[in-house]
């Protein structure tokens, strides 16, 4: 009796594939089932574009200056100095 | 997501209270931290309030600071713990309540969009539409599930370090992601699905 991977089963863990995770046999189980299956596929692909949009959108995300400026200015670094 | 090229802080330094290494620690994590508060809050005001007071925080705690963790996961820490205790001043119906499943068991997840976006044009990606898309998509979260979305995916820490910076095991914390990423990917599937009819 042959196991058959099924969709459940894969997107239990779809997370930890994406991570690059997972031993490299079941990661070999797994690529054969995204072979055999669109919807699946789909869904990886989705979940590292959401992944990717999400860090790539902070990535170019920076303090804006006058609220950086007030930060130095609340935090009076002198006032630590031992 | 600490700029990789950034100097290493020397921690015997901070520690005697160095200005000039402190203002390096300020400069180095200042936007990481401001971006974690503004993601957990989505509110600048907010988020201003949680970059100074971690940073506050931070400074006067440095001495007892016992080098168990990296520094950046600590201050990552620091800026969650504050993030969350604005979230509870808040008014109760305007706070999401925690993900009521548990961390062992996978259930709720659910995959019922399938539309392969995926071929949008990058463009697509970085409207400001899209932008208030996936803040509105984040504050949907559970605050667990949130935290760890934020550290691991969005500031790119390993799972341990997200582990370390939540007090979470590693387990929980990869519970958490997948239940994390895979809500955030049918709230953008439902999105940009509409916007692909468009092409
Ligand atoms: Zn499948």
């Amino acid at each position: 009796m042959e196991k058959h991977l099924h969709c459940k089963e894969f997107v239990d863990t779809i997370s930890s594939y994406v991570d690059g995770e997972l031993s490299e046999e079941l990661c070999a189980e797994l690529d054969k089932h995204l072979s055999e299956c669109d919807n699946c596929r789909i869904v990886v692909n989705t979940l590292k574009k959401t992944i990717d949009i999400y860090h790539q959108q902070a990535e170019r995300e920076k303090v804006p200056d006058d609220v950086k400026e007030r930060l130095f200015y609340r935090l009076n670094i002198e006032q630590f100095r031992k | 997501m600490i700029n990789e090229e950034s100097e290493p802080l020397n921690l015997k330094k901070l520690q005697s209270g160095d200005t000039e290494e402190l203002t390096k620690m300020v400069q180095q994590y200042s936007d990481p931290i401001y971006r974690v508060a503004l993601r957990m809050l989505n509110d600048q005001a907010e988020a201003e309030d949680v970059l100074q007071e971690t940073f506050i925080k931070a400074l006067r705690s440095l001495e007892n600071f016992e080098g168990r963790s990296n520094l950046s996961t600590w201050l990552y820490r620091i800026a969650v713990n504050e993030s969350l205790m604005v979230i509870r001043k808040r008014k109760p119906e305007i706070s999401i309540k925690q993900d009521d499943a548990g961390d062992e068991e996978n259930e709720g997840i659910s995959v019922s969009q399938i539309v392969d976006w995926c071929c949008l044009p990058e463009s697509e990606f970085l409207t400001n539409e899209t932008r208030g898309v996936l803040a509105d998509a984040i504050q949907k979260l559970p605050e667990n599930l949130r935290t760890v979305f934020i550290l691991r995916d969005i500031e790119g820490l390993s799972i341990i370090e997200t582990a370390q910076a939540l007090e979470l095991t590693e387990t929980n914390v990869k519970t958490r992601l997948l239940r994390a990423r895979m809500k955030l990917r049918e709230e953008l599937s439902v999105y940009f699905g509409e916007r692909l009819t468009e092409y």
